[in-house]
């Protein structure tokens, strides 16, 4: 049945060094039930319940201009947040990976910081700046500028938990790839920014898309701190996350989950890409390496 | 070390660089954050303890802290076991199930959310087969946990599988011609190697557990006392307009995840001295 007897090249045929064979296929069933539970069911349970009422129904649930008017939301933010974001993770990384400076590891730490803060605080951290009672609430609301329970509301938080995405991807990577290369280039007569564009762009363009897609799937999904922000109209200001919740606490099931596919689709679209550069980015190092 | 190591650097924009980075970061992170502190500081003393340990409010840190401390357990031992099982074992669907260990992280959490508690409660697909022998797990703090342990799985498994793909196969002989069985050699050799890498994992496996809503509001019931954690308290507070009370919880919040950040600090700093 499954070849479970089998150990990867390294570990083959290494009698002294491997288990019976027994408890390689205990081990091997208990961890593939454990993933079944936990992973594999509730993807599942997402698409058979979103299509509970054929693919009329699912249809017709995506077609309410409620859900059509919350992913265009969701659609708008992404598209501010992640080049916002691009951007500052390519900066950043270039003065980390390429200088050497005092306090560096402390800086990379402070740009970690928002994946350690509850999603929760992340929206009320906004509320405080920008709310009625916050810092700016009174000199905002006499210039009629809306910001909480309003759009760029929305976008500054998401802004804020996915800060770190393309940034904390690009930062090793640069830095295992030193700078001989540019200097080669500077050195050739290149401008700094052919040289950013001809010779560090390729080396890291798996990078980007790595930390692009896992900053995409969080700026779309992300429910905590949009949540605290957004006011919750209907219509408005409501991302598909939040229309998730709408209809599931309305026990509208079936276009709850119809919507929340959607995300589920997105995640798997998200694993696949992942996968994909992660495999480039390896071989692109290991082809490097050779080089070197 | 120079603040630049600008005599034998010659790439160029470090200064726009790094100037743009500090502006961004105070701009997005530091600024907002430090509003959160400044807020605390026009409490009073004795309001702000008022507030941060009223009996709801220790409650809901006793589920929260209680139920991730749970969660993290759990996801330390399994993802010992799932990155064990990838790195020395082949098996169909091998490539396919180490790709989808992330899946917590690319799936939204409202969407597990809901699709947890929609498995586990009284009709689901285990829920039906649970509740007849008694055991509750939607809108109990159980389900608190198991929702944890869905968020948190890749934490663990994802420190300890480069630990063990690094590992010298060297050493395992050599135990095993010392004459230690298979089982002592793990105890007394491999474990110690990966514990560096367990404990990280499980550090963060745990802070992202205590922060974490939406995954969790809609499988736990949210009863007062009973099954409600700190950070739907904090949004209750808000929709209350008591900006005050759930700045000061918020800040107790924050205040753990700058200590978890430490301790995750350290601990990867130690992995990587062991390592070396």
């Amino acid at each position: 049945m499954m070849q479970v007897g089998k150990m990867t090249q390294r570990w083959e045929g290494k009698g002294a060094v491997t288990e019976p064979t027994w408890v390689r296929y205990l081990l091997v069933t208990a961890a593939l039930a454990f993933l079944a539970l936990f992973l594999l069911m509730p993807l599942a349970a997402v698409f058979v319940q979103a299509l509970d009422k054929g693919w009329e129904a699912y249809l017709e649930a995506l077609k309410e201009p409620d859900t059509i008017s919350a992913i265009r939301l969701t659609l708008i933010t992404a598209a501010v947040c992640v080049p916002l974001n691009l951007f500052f993770g390519i900066v950043a990384s270039w003065a980390i990976a390429k200088f050497s400076f005092r306090g560096k590891s402390f800086l990379i730490t402070l740009i970690d910081l928002p994946f350690s803060v509850s999603p929760v605080v992340s929206g009320l951290i906004y509320v405080l700046i920008f709310g009625l009672q916050g810092w700016l609430g009174p000199w905002l609301q006499t210039h009629d500028i809306k910001i909480i329970f309003a759009i760029p509301g929305i976008i500054l938080a998401t802004v804020f938990v996915t800060f770190p995405f393309v940034a904390r991807e690009l930062i090793p990577l640069m830095e295992s790839q030193g700078r001989e290369e540019e200097e080669a280039a500077l050195t050739l007569g290149a401008s700094g920014l052919q040289t950013f564009f001809r010779v560090t762009f390729p080396n890291i363009k798996w990078g980007i898309l790595y930390g692009v897609i896992l900053c995409n799937a969080r700026a779309m999904g992300e429910f905590g701190a949009v949540s605290v922000v957004s006011g919750h109209v209907r219509g408005s200001t409501n991302t598909i996350p939040l229309q998730v919740e709408i209809l599931y606490n309305e026990y509208n099931y079936a276009a709850a989950f119809a919507v929340a596919s959607l995300l589920a689709l997105l995640a798997l679209v998200t694993l696949a890409i992942k996968t994909v550069s992660e495999w480039k980015m390896q071989q692109s190092i290991s082809v490097a390496g050779k080089e070197r | 070390m120079a603040w630049s190591s600008g005599k034998n650097n010659v790439l160029p924009g470090f200064t726009p660089a790094l100037g743009y980075t500090i502006f961004y970061l105070s701009l997005i992170v530091l600024i907002p954050l430090s509003a959160l502190f400044f807020k605390t500081a026009t409490l009073t003393w004795d309001g702000f303890v008022a507030a941060v340990t009223a009996p709801r409010v220790l409650a809901s840190y006793r589920v929260t802290f209680g139920a991730s401390l749970a969660a993290a357990v759990i996801n330390a031992f399994a993802g010992v076991l799932v990155a064990w099982v990838l790195v020395r074992y082949r098996f169909p669907g091998k490539k396919l199930i180490d790709a989808l260990v992330d899946l917590p992280f690319a799936l939204p959490t409202a969407v597990a959310g809901i699709t947890l508690a929609s498995i586990y409660s009284q009709n689901g697909w285990l829920g039906r087969y649970l509740e007849p022998h008694g055991i509750k797990v939607a809108f109990t703090p159980l389900g608190i946990a198991v929702a944890m342990v869905f968020i948190g799985l890749p934490f663990v498994v994802r420190t300890v599988q480069p630990v063990l793909e690094e590992l010298d196969q060297e050493i395992e002989e050599a135990a095993s011609c010392l004459g230690a069985n298979r089982w002592q050699t793990f105890r007394r050799v491999l474990l110690p190697t990966m514990l560096p890498a367990i404990l990280t994992g499980f550090a963060l496996a745990f802070a992202r557990a205590v922060g974490e809503y939406g995954s969790i509001i809609f499988i736990a019931g949210n009863m007062p006392m009973v099954s409600e954690i700190t950070p739907l308290l904090i949004i209750t507070k808000l929709e209350q307009y008591d900006y005050a009370g759930a700045t000061a919880i918020a800040t107790v919040m924050l205040v753990v995840s700058f200590f978890m950040l430490l301790c995750i600090n350290l601990l990867q700093k130690w992995s990587r001295r062991f390592a070396e």
